[in-house]
């Protein structure tokens, strides 16, 4: 070797070193794709305009098979009643499955108590849901792998490989989880997954008749959903806990829990 | 070395193996890190598909319009046009095929969900008209006076 072929491939070799190992990294397209997803299911609850009618509830029992007399369900609605003392009253009889029909407030099972009209300072609807959180703490705990996060963002239960050991259900903050009496393993709301991924909407917004519940697609930015979240002031429940919910509501109150 | 070490650590190789082999055999081949990685898509890739083949049960009123066209569109016009079909009439399933017909939820209970008034401002609840009801006509069925799809007893004056 002479020292002009000495150094022309010195020089090849240093200009190798210089290249970083990602740059030879072979990109994988799926993997790309997971990382932005094109789809995002995300869910808007305008809490002004719910009536507490519960048909929501109806529906949603009766579409995801939810035994209709056991007390359990994948969605409810709350009744905040705040007095003028500063008492607030919450009540949800039977996951307000038959709406609310009375002004008797439901305070532990089968107590009812009774709030004047004129003591009343404000008193609203909060309908509740499985937030789909973007961090679930229910997923984290499972120490099966039953219930997973999926591509687009719901997390489900598998019912084949769920043990039933209940941690998901101690596990989320929001308690939206629950034993399912027939199947005996973990339930919560998939946003109707069945019905949205042939293109419908789930059963709860489809039944509300005032549009107080509405779901969309958050990496379309055209989508009516994603332009209120983006756009209009929204909040979410629970900030505190880092779970990065995905149901945003219009209209929350300082004593919404 | 002697044969009281080999032994025992042969029969845990052996253990390993064992497990290793029923593992193959128990654990579904789509079972692994999906999408969402390893700490929130560590699932079976075809529960997925179990549940999109989930039945739809509530099909919409654009599924009632194939057939009822023309009363959907006379209902859309009333102040009940905001209502879904099936809220009332109940889950339409395989209707016409099953059931052949729905049961429908005359009840008063179905009424008050909405039109109980009850002191809920800064809920749209209180723009709906109410009434008591245990006070307006508590025993009548509200179906007595009022026609479900032509709820105000104004226009029902003009239908007839």
């Amino acid at each position: 070797m002479n020292r002009r072929e000495f150094l022309k491939r010195s020089m090849v070799v240093v200009a190798g070193m210089a290249v970083p190992a990602a740059a030879l990294h072979l990109i994988d397209p799926k993997q790309l794709l997971a990382a932005k997803p094109d789809l995002r299911w995300a869910f808007l609850v305008d809490a002004y305009k719910c009536v507490g009618c519960g048909f929501c509830v109806k529906a949603c029992k009766l579409e995801n098979e939810v035994p209709y007399e056991a007390n359990v369900s994948r969605t409810w609605v709350e009744r905040y009643v705040v007095k003028k003392d500063g008492e607030v009253l919450i009540d949800s009889p039977k996951a307000a499955r038959d709406g609310f029909t009375t002004k008797k407030i439901e305070v532990g099972e089968g107590k009812f108590r009774e709030v004047k009209d004129e003591e009343i300072e404000k008193a609203f609807f909060v309908p509740k849901l499985c937030n789909q959180c973007e961090n679930p703490p229910c997923v984290q705990v499972c120490p099966v792998g039953a219930t997973y996060s999926t591509a687009d963002g719901v997390v489900l239960v598998d019912r084949k490989w769920c043990i039933g050991c209940g941690y998901c259900i101690m596990g989320c903050p929001y308690g939206v989880r629950f034993f399912h009496p027939v199947h005996k393993t973990a339930e919560k709301c998939n946003f109707c997954y069945h019905r949205i991924s042939k293109g419908m909407k789930s059963a709860c917004v489809d039944a509300c008749p005032f549009g107080a519940r509405q779901i969309g697609n958050l990496r379309d930015p055209n989508d009516p959903v994603t332009k209120v979240i983006m756009t209009e002031r929204v909040g979410i429940l629970k900030e505190e806990y880092g779970t990065k919910p995905q149901v945003y509501y219009i209209g929350l109150s300082k004593e919404v829990r | 070395m002697k044969s009281h070490v080999w032994r025992p650590l042969f029969v845990a190789l052996g253990l390993v193996i064992l497990i290793l082999v029923a593992r193959a055999f128990v654990v579904p081949a789509d079972f692994g890190i999906g999408e969402r990685g390893y700490m929130y898509g560590w699932h079976r890739k075809g529960n997925e598909e179990e549940w999109k083949k989930v039945s739809v049960k509530y099909k919409t009123k654009a599924y009632c319009k194939e057939c009822h066209g023309k009363k959907v569109e006379s209902i859309g016009r009333s102040p009940h046009g905001v209502l879904q079909c099936e809220n009332c009439h109940g889950p339409a399933l395989d209707h016409p095929k099953d059931p052949p017909t729905l049961t429908i939820d005359r009840s008063r209970k179905l009424c008050i969900r909405c039109h109980a008034k009850l002191v809920t401002p800064s809920s749209g609840r209180s723009k709906i008209r109410g009434i008591d009801p245990e006070t307006h006509n508590p025993e009548a069925e509200c179906s007595l006076c009022h026609d479900p799809h032509h709820p105000n007893l104004e226009e029902l004056k003009r239908h007839e």
